[in-house]
């Protein structure tokens, strides 16, 4: 996949950083507004396919560090589960910041609504380091018909390869 | 606090936190990953044993998340319930039981069978994700939760079944799953929207009060009714099932068999406790009959013609899966017959009780089954019946569990298949004298079969490139032992699982009114 042009890198220059704000007010505003951490994950995990399509896969390739997106992925996960279980015995995700802070909203951007706005910043991380592993394996099969591999080239799970 | 009431949240906790917190602990090496696996697979089979004896008493455990509390299921003085409300009754509880064994017994086996290869992280998180999809199904009261429970493990499932990638019969396996599953969780969502639209609500128990015949409700049970059945196997819908069974790893079709068994639960909680309304008139009773008769006899002669053992021991899961929509059905018309005063008639309890008790039999001769299979291409490197011979001498464990497996499903006296079949044949006599001979049929031809895989792989000279085959390691034996005990104890004591299991189960089935009461008090 090779670079397009100047004109096309310099509007994702310009735009591409506008998803992740986008992306990140979605996540923020998803108990009192339509959307949430799934909606604005994927919104946010399109900059990297902004940036391969702008600038080629020898660039992205060098961008790209999957631990990083692996390691969202688990934090994601493990705030979901601790904040989904913070209730625990009494309610799940409902009530625990109003037993443990009392009726008010966590902040200017977050009002009160239990656990379930820091649940969809938690979804909306896992979901950003998700869906950009898929851009990022996806863009690899696209590689290997590039370059003949076809279905061949997949690497099993016979081996340690990773 | 008593922990004790907290079992049905630990049960679907312990392994999504397991799958969580896979890619951290496989980060400490082989030992640590390994334990940790056994742990959380451990604790989950400890919790459901737990669940089985809270629920075995005829109680009905109600667990609500997001509510004021969770005993609290009707809050702020609502009259139905909004809230993720767990309910588990005997019935409930007997799946919960089969799956929390067939997951630690396939996680077991999976230790060393699955030690030459790579992607444990993956495997890992796969494997909890799908044993949390398989138990919510058995555990939740809401409909819309089954379907969110339904497509964790399927999505989870599709990727264990593609797991060894670089296979293109893995990966149309599963592709073909992952097709027909979505096209069919979609109708799902399609029927349980439709019920939202109109009762406004999606507890089983409040839809169960609510619900009355109608044409919406018709369609909406046909759906559901279609997608159920296509999950646990039945024919028509059965084509997903053998390639999937034959390309998952072992251990993992081993835990398939009970998430398929979930799958079946579903359909008869749908069909005894939800629509009974619609289900009334004895058609559905009827259709159950028809799909479990078409199932176990088309099941099985497809069953006998194949090589490859695992597509094989695949299309004999679809003639077992027709045993049970046939007890079902029966149990199904009989409360038809005796609906009028509100009891059963005596058939329809023992067709119920033989349904349930083939339900246990069928999830660990099975699991067992497809162990042993795993256990031979361990050794041998092929699943062709026709590449193997005289491996009795050389793997003299697993042609003893093997054996044990085979007569069991053949429905050999006194194995555990022939109480719960001949209990079959039993009641469906009383429906029409044609059921059961169909059953029989099925079940001759299933021996037929299951000696021909024996002679093939175990009996005779042995093959010239098999003379260095060993037993497969103790793990995998032990992962194997496991089922093969519960099989044993099935076939030992029949009588005292029925009693304290069996018979409570059915019991708990019928038993609407209690299942409505648990969330809405007296109403």
């Amino acid at each position: 996949m090779r670079p397009l042009s100047v004109i096309v890198t310099s509007v994702c220059d310009l735009f591409a950083w506008f998803m992740i704000v986008f992306g990140a007010y979605v996540i923020n505003n998803g108990h009192n507004t339509p959307g949430g951490g799934f909606q604005g994950g994927a919104i946010v995990a399109t900059f990297l396919s902004f940036m391969l399509v702008a600038y080629g896969g020898k660039r992205f390739r060098a961008w790209v560090r999957e631990g990083v997106y692996g390691f969202l992925e688990f934090l994601g996960l493990m705030a979901f589960f601790i904040f989904g279980c913070l209730g625990f015995p009494n309610s799940f995700f409902y009530n625990s910041p109003a037993i443990s802070w009392g009726q008010k909203p966590l902040s200017e951007w977050i009002p009160y609504c239990g656990t379930i706005s820091l649940m969809n910043v938690a979804v909306g991380f896992e979901v950003i380091g998700a869906l950009s592993l898929v851009i990022v394996y996806m863009y690899g099969s696209i590689q290997m018909i590039d370059t003949g591999a076809g279905m061949g080239g997949e690497r099993g799970h016979d081996r340690y390869d990773r | 606090m008593n922990w004790h009431d907290h079992l049905p949240a630990f049960l679907v906790m312990i392994p999504l936190l397991g799958a969580f917190l896979t890619p951290f602990a496989a980060s400490f090496g082989k030992t640590a990953r390994n334990a940790f696996f056994m742990l959380f697979m451990a604790l989950t089979l400890v919790v459901g044993m737990l669940l089985c004896t809270a629920t075995f008493d005829g109680g009905v455990l109600v667990y609500v998340m997001g509510g004021e509390n969770f005993s609290l299921t009707l809050p702020s003085g609502m009259s139905y319930p909004v809230r993720i409300l767990f309910e588990i009754d005997a019935f409930g509880s007997l799946l919960i039981f089969c799956i929390s064994f067939a997951a630690f017994a396939g996680a077991l086996f999976s230790i060393q069978y699955m030690d030459r290869f790579s992607g444990w992280k993956r495997f890992m998180s796969l494997y909890f994700l799908m044993t949390t999809g398989a138990l919510g199904m058995s555990a939740t009261g809401d409909l819309f939760n089954f379907f969110v429970f339904v497509e964790i493990s399927s999505i989870a499932s599709f990727g264990l079944v593609a797991f060894w990638r670089d296979k293109p019969e893995s990966l149309e396996a599963s592709f073909k799953y992952m097709l027909i599953s979505q096209v069919a969780a979609m109708l799902l969502l399609i029927a349980i929207g439709s019920l939202y639209g109109k009762y406004n609500a999606l507890n089983m128990g409040a839809l169960s009060s609510m619900l009355r015949s109608g044409t919406l409700e018709r369609v909406s049970l046909a759906l559901i009714l279609s997608v159920l059945a296509f999950k646990c196997g039945a024919f028509p819908m059965h084509t997903w099932m053998p390639d999937a069974y034959a390309e998952a790893p072992s251990g993992v079709t081993c835990l398939l068999v009970t998430v398929s068994q979930a799958s079946f639960y579903g359909l008869i909680r749908v069909c005894y406790t939800i629509f009974p309304a619609v289900t009334q008139g004895g058609t559905v009773g009827w259709i159950l009959i028809a799909l479990g008769c078409m199932s176990m006899f088309f099941g099985v002669m497809m069953a006998v013609v194949q090589h490859e053992i695992k597509r094989l021991m695949g299309y004999h899961s679809i003639s077992q899966v027709g045993y049970m929509l046939l007890a079902m059905g029966v149990g199904l018309l009989a409360l038809s017959d005796g609906n009028s005063n509100g009891t059963v008639a005596a058939y329809g309890l023992t067709a119920m009780k033989g349904g349930l008790f083939h339900v246990v039999n069928y999830s660990f001769y099975k699991g067992l089954l497809f162990l042993c299979a795993g256990a031979l291409y361990y050794a041998t490197g092929t699943r062709d019946l026709d590449k193997m011979g005289g491996l009795a001498r050389s793997m003299p464990w697993t042609a003893g569990m093997f054996a044990v497996a085979a007569a069991a499903i053949s429905g050999l006296p006194p194995f555990n298949g022939f109480v719960s079949k001949w209990m079959i044949y039993e009641s469906s006599f009383a429906v029409h004298p044609l059921l059961p001979a169909v059953a029989m049929i099925t079940s001759v031809l299933t021996l037929a079969s299951f000696a021909k895989v024996f002679q093939a792989a175990f009996l005779g000279p042995s093959k010239a490139k098999l003379v260095a085959v060993r037993e497969v390691p103790y793990g995998m034996l032990a992962g194997m032992a496991i089922l093969t005990v519960m099989t044993l104890l099935l076939t030992l004591f029949p009588g005292w699982f029925m009693d304290n299991f069996f018979e409570n189960a059915a019991r708990a089935l019928l038993d609407r009114q209690g299942y409505i009461r648990a969330v809405l008090g007296g109403m």
